[in-house]
């Protein structure tokens, strides 16, 4: 599949996303498996809700880190991991 | 997970356990011929944990930094009690699963785990036919466990199928997929049996041959293949035929803490076999010694307990030299090499029982289920002579 900037993603039914005080990161819980995310992956999920657009996402993180270069290009390659790992799926 | 330092300082531990299983109850209406649990089941049935004390169970090991909850048994639905213990459990943020025969879930069960915030369930099914399901837990539930799926299905739960493979269905692996297929599973785990407490004492009766494995796994991939993401199937090869044995538990007291039913906190399932080792009780010192300071979970961190050839292996990191218990019940010394490993001086062991699996010896030493009268009779050293090449004699 191919993203576009319109598109809206969630959590994926039977996933579930949260901040994990012990561990000091986000995590995805799903039957069978977790997994630890990195700080920017965690950043960039924790904005996937069923609600905020591609475009919206971008666009605040860019404003968020001004200083990193090719932050577009690395959220829409975390969202696109995401998806073919199935621990997002489209809404619109 | 912050490495071991040779055991230095044996009892400072930095690792947090992830898992937390619940052996809530051994109690189980079926009779499972593969069932892992402990032979000696029986002693343990008496003095199960109450409801408070497994919400502190769950509190403290969530302290701990446990994330993922396994309520399993025997059968947890015995207990009437898994509801509340379910909404604890959401409350205290577990992604919580109930493992369960299925015999016992009710529609208004269900309906209260669902409010309640269960994540998710997961079913264990046998075979595509009755006869042998019915066979292997030597029970009637086939048709129950059917009804059961469909009930999962409809409450909106993601469907998570568990399947222990042996010899009586290893020649059904497409049937069996195409079961799971039909019931809309979304997940499904062919578990090969692996060799601890019933299914070693049955083991004879259980191991495929090495050429009914590969076949298996090869239906498998093609299946994999066809259904893509719509269903996903993990093929659990079994130790035995490997050459390298398992990183057992992911490490020894490294992410995997157990409780049993009666409040036994272990590194993994079947640790009691291993002699000489007392194991923390929950009604004693509580889960955070146990898991921190406590000398059984110590025992194994680490690679500073190993013998040759583990302790020079060039491998050693990998895989942490197996499975302790199964080189216990192999071999007698739970320090040495699992006998899995092509290098252990043990392993012609393992070679012979892949041997006998093409000639199994099945009327004279007939399955001996899982139920309350064989495991006494096991305490009571009465069937020895069938396990006599096993160190499970408890
Ligand atoms: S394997 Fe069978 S007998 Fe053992 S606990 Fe599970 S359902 Fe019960
Ligand atoms: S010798 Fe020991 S450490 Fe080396 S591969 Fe075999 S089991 Fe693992």
């Amino acid at each position: 599949m191919i993203i576009e900037h319109q598109n809206v993603f969630k959590i994926a039914a039977h996933h579930r996303f949260q901040w994990e005080e012990a561990q000091q990161s986000h995590v995805i819980l799903f039957p069978e498996g977790m997994v630890k995310l990195n700080a920017s992956a965690g950043e960039v999920l924790s904005l996937v809700d069923g609600k905020n657009s591609i475009d919206y996402i971008v666009t605040l993180l860019k404003e968020k880190f001004k200083d990193v270069e090719s932050i577009e290009k690395d959220i829409l390659s975390m969202i696109q991991f995401a998806l073919d790992k199935a621990w997002i799926e489209k809404v619109i | 997970m912050a490495l071991q330092n040779n055991g230095v300082e044996a009892s400072v531990t930095h690792t947090q356990p992830l898992w937390l299983l619940a052996e809530i109850t051994y109690r189980c209406p079926l009779h499972c011929a593969f069932c892992y649990n402990p032979t000696d089941y029986d002693k343990h049935t008496q003095n199960e944990l109450s409801t408070d004390q497994w919400i502190n169970v769950l509190r403290d090991a969530r302290k701990l930094g446990a994330l993922q909850l396994g309520i399993s048994g025997g059968e947890p639905l015995l207990r009437d009690d898994i509801e509340e213990i379910a909404i604890e459990a959401k409350n205290l943020g577990y992604y919580s699963n109930l493992i369960t025969s299925g015999v016992g879930l009710t529609e208004k069960r269900i309906q209260a785990f669902k409010d309640g915030g269960l994540d998710h369930i997961q079913l264990s099914m046998h075979d595509i036919t009755e006869e042998i399901s019915n066979f292997v837990t030597n029970t009637k539930t086939f048709e129950l466990k059917k009804k059961v799926a469909a009930m999962i299905k409809s409450h909106g739960y993601p469907m998570v199928l568990n399947v222990v493979i042996h010899r009586y269905n290893i020649g059904h692996i497409k049937e069996i997929l195409e079961m799971a297929e039909a019931l809309g599973a979304d997940y499904v785990e062919l578990a090969n049996t692996q060799y601890y407490g019933w299914s070693l004492v049955n083991r004879n009766q259980l191991m495929p041959t090495k050429e009914q494995i590969d076949n298996a796994e090869k239906v498998t991939n093609k299946f994999r293949e066809k259904m893509g993401n719509k269903m996903k199937i993990f093929f659990v090869v079994p130790d035995y035929f490997s050459e390298r044995p398992k990183k057992c538990m992911n490490g020894w007291g490294e992410v995997f803490m157990i409780v049993t039913a009666n409040g036994d906190v272990l590194p993994c399932h079947s640790a009691r076999v291993i002699p000489n080792i007392e194991f923390p009780n929950v009604r004693e010192k509580g889960l955070m010694w146990a898991w921190q300071d406590s000398p059984a979970f110590n025992r194994y961190r680490g690679d500073s307990w190993m013998k040759e050839p583990c302790r020079t292996c060039p491998e050693k990191e990998k895989d942490l030299g197996g499975c302790r218990c199964q080189a216990f019940l192999l071999s007698g010394d739970a320090e040495s090499a699992d006998p899995v490993c092509s290098l252990s001086p043990h392993h012609h062991l393992i070679e012979k029982a892949i041997e006998d699996a093409k000639n199994p010896i099945l009327k004279e030493q007939p399955i001996i289920f899982r139920n309350d009268k064989n495991s006494k009779k096991i305490i009571s050293g009465e069937v020895k002579d069938r396990i006599k090449d096993y160190h499970a004699t408890p």
